[in-house]
């Protein structure tokens, strides 16, 4: 396959293998297969309804594949191998799983009856077990880390789009997950705030965080990605080094994509 | 230019004016005509053939008071016992499964389909279908030993109150935005804990009003079960006139303690109200 990073020599920690998922006759992901290193930042872009977020949510599982394998950090998802069979596992075992990715949603999706600081501890004491001191502490550091230390008490309703995205960042990476999923992270922010989300997502990348983030920032995959990924119609089309997916498509459909975004 | 010049020094200089106060007349005929209402209503109670002397005697009579501590009693019983039923309803009426979902549909098709007084009487003569019950083996006893007023009636308005309940907390739990129970996944959640953590403390801002309208309807409700020999204060209201044919007085007695029950609730539901509006801007 194309797509497996020949380079890093790193064991992938996501493998998706040949998935499908339509919903009723309408073929929303055809046949991906696509190969992600630890510490790799895999862009994904692509036009409306080609597939992207459907792909992420078959990641963390927040939807079911009809057709192939997802293997993240060395588990099958959402199977059990036993001989010959598969067998779906139960919810939470699903669950446990789900705890490798941490995603990111375009539109936040903050617990809005939780302050920062209740959002992003949430996680840690309730799934985790940690003690409330300790995810206090953490919490405490990691909003430090996205540049909110002095919104800890502040409720999402009060907080800016940037700032909502910010404290969502630090609720995923709370859980200590191995691949962080970003879902068009910064399309729902007006455009000067745009910037202070992709700060956090850079110094991220920089620390060595597995990311896959699709985006329509093309200049944010430019700059941070070690992959672009070219999704349409379900399919992934091109694939390879951002400079020459993004500086010199080898196909048609990749290029009049990017003429378009940059249009 | 010239032309804007000229209109604005056309204009009266009103700065020195001074603003009359609106008058409402409208608000003073509306409060003349219901003072005039309420005084030929006073007139009407006071020369009537009441004796407020009674009223006043029998607000605190034992049995009334034993009444009243019965009615508020069944209400806190029947409406915890509904809004058990109703969660546990709602929760298997949202789920995947089509077994769980079918079950409660059909529990809420059939107590809201038939009158709550229907369901009493069913409980109440539970005895004459089946004389004795229990876990065969285990324990056993007579139904009319089991089935007193007090359980009958806990049984038939809390199981019909878990019925329109579940209603209540369903369109609370549709309420909540989808990405509510998404995220909650994404940290790991199973459906359960995302819906007692993060999705039922959002629900309750949609829940409490309508809940609140159904535990004031509860207090009234209760005293249907008059019918079944519950001694809430309506029955003991009227076991007392059957002896001293005060109908009238002892009516107002129960009316003035049902009264009293629902003013106390209605402060309770804002408490309850603001401690789950947190997060949500003022005034919502
Ligand atoms: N739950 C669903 N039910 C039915 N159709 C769906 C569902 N989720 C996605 N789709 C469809 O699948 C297609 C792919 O959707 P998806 O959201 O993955 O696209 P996308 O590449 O993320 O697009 P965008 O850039 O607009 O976010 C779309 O046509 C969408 O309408
Ligand atoms: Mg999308």
């Amino acid at each position: 396959m194309t797509n497996i990073p020949a380079a890093t020599g790193l064991r992938p920690i996501v493998s998706i293998r040949d998935v499908h998922k339509s919903f009723g006759s309408f073929k929303a992901v055809d046949g991906v297969s696509l190969d992600v290193a630890s510490g790799e930042v895999v862009c994904i872009i692509g036009a409306s309804g080609s597939g992207k977020t459907t792909l992420l949510r078959c990641i963390n599982q927040l939807v079911q594949i009809d057709r192939g394998a997802i293997w993240v950090d060395g588990e099958l998802a959402g199977f059990r191998i036993d001989g010959d069979k598969l067998y779906h596992l139960p919810e939470t075992e699903i669950a446990r799983q789900r705890l490798a990715t941490g995603m990111v949603f375009q539109r936040f999706n903050l617990f809005p009856h939780l302050t920062a600081l209740e959002n992003i501890i949430e996680g840690p004491i309730q799934v985790r077990g940690r003690s409330k001191r300790e995810a206090v502490e953490e919490a405490h550091a990691l909003l430090k880390r996205v540049g909110l230390a002095e919104k800890a008490n502040s409720y999402p309703a009060n907080l800016s789009g940037g700032q909502q995205q910010r404290v969502a960042i630090a609720r995923a990476l709370a859980m200590k997950p191995k691949v962080m999923l970003f879902d068009e992270p910064t399309s729902a922010l007006d455009p000067e705030l745009v910037g202070e989300v992709l700060a956090v997502m850079r110094e991220l990348a920089a620390s060595g965080m597995t990311m896959i983030v699709v985006t329509h920032e093309l200049g944010f995959a430019r700059e941070v990605a070690d992959r672009v990924v070219f999704m349409d119609h379900g399919a992934i089309v091109e694939t390879g080094p951002a400079s020459q997916v993004l500086g010199a498509p080898t196909e048609a459909r990749t290029s009049a994509f990017i003429a378009a975004v940059l249009a | 230019m010239s032309q804007s010049a000229a209109s604005t020094a056309a204009l009266p200089d009103i700065s020195g004016h001074s603003i009359v106060a609106e008058r409402y007349w409208g608000r003073w005929i509306a409060v003349a005509a219901i003072l005039v209402v309420l005084a030929a209503l006073a007139r009407a109670f006071a020369v009537g053939q009441i004796e407020w002397a009674f009223v006043g005697q029998f607000l605190t009579a034992r049995a009334i008071l034993e009444g009243l501590a019965n009615t508020i009693m069944m209400t806190i019983g029947a409406m915890s016992l509904g809004i058990i039923l109703g969660v546990v309803t709602a929760i298997m009426r949202m789920s995947p499964n089509p077994v769980l979902k079918s079950v409660a549909m059909g529990y809420a098709w059939l107590f809201r389909g038939t009158p709550v007084i229907l369901q009493l009487l069913l409980w109440f003569n539970l005895a004459l279908i089946f004389p004795t019950i229990g876990i065969p083996g285990i324990w056993s006893a007579r139904t009319v030993d089991v089935m007193t007023p007090a359980v009958a009636a806990l049984l038939g308005l809390g199981i019909n109150q878990g019925a329109y309940t579940s209603e209540v907390v369903r369109a609370g739990m549709l309420s909540v935005d989808v990405g509510q129970y998404e995220a909650a996944k994404s940290i790991g959640m199973t459906r359960l804990k995302a819906l007692r953590r993060i999705v039922f403390p959002q629900a309750m801002r949609v829940i409490i009003p309508p809940l609140g309208n159904e535990t004031i309807g509860m207090v009234k409700l209760t005293s249907l079960a008059s019918i079944i020999q519950f001694s809430e204060i309506l029955h003991n209201a009227q076991n007392i006139y059957y002896a001293n044919s005060r109908v009238i007085e002892l009516l107002i007695v129960a009316a003035i303690w049902y009264l009293a029950v629902v003013s106390i609730l209605t402060p309770l539901q804002m408490l309850l109200e603001r401690h789950y509006g947190r997060g949500a801007g003022v005034g919502r």
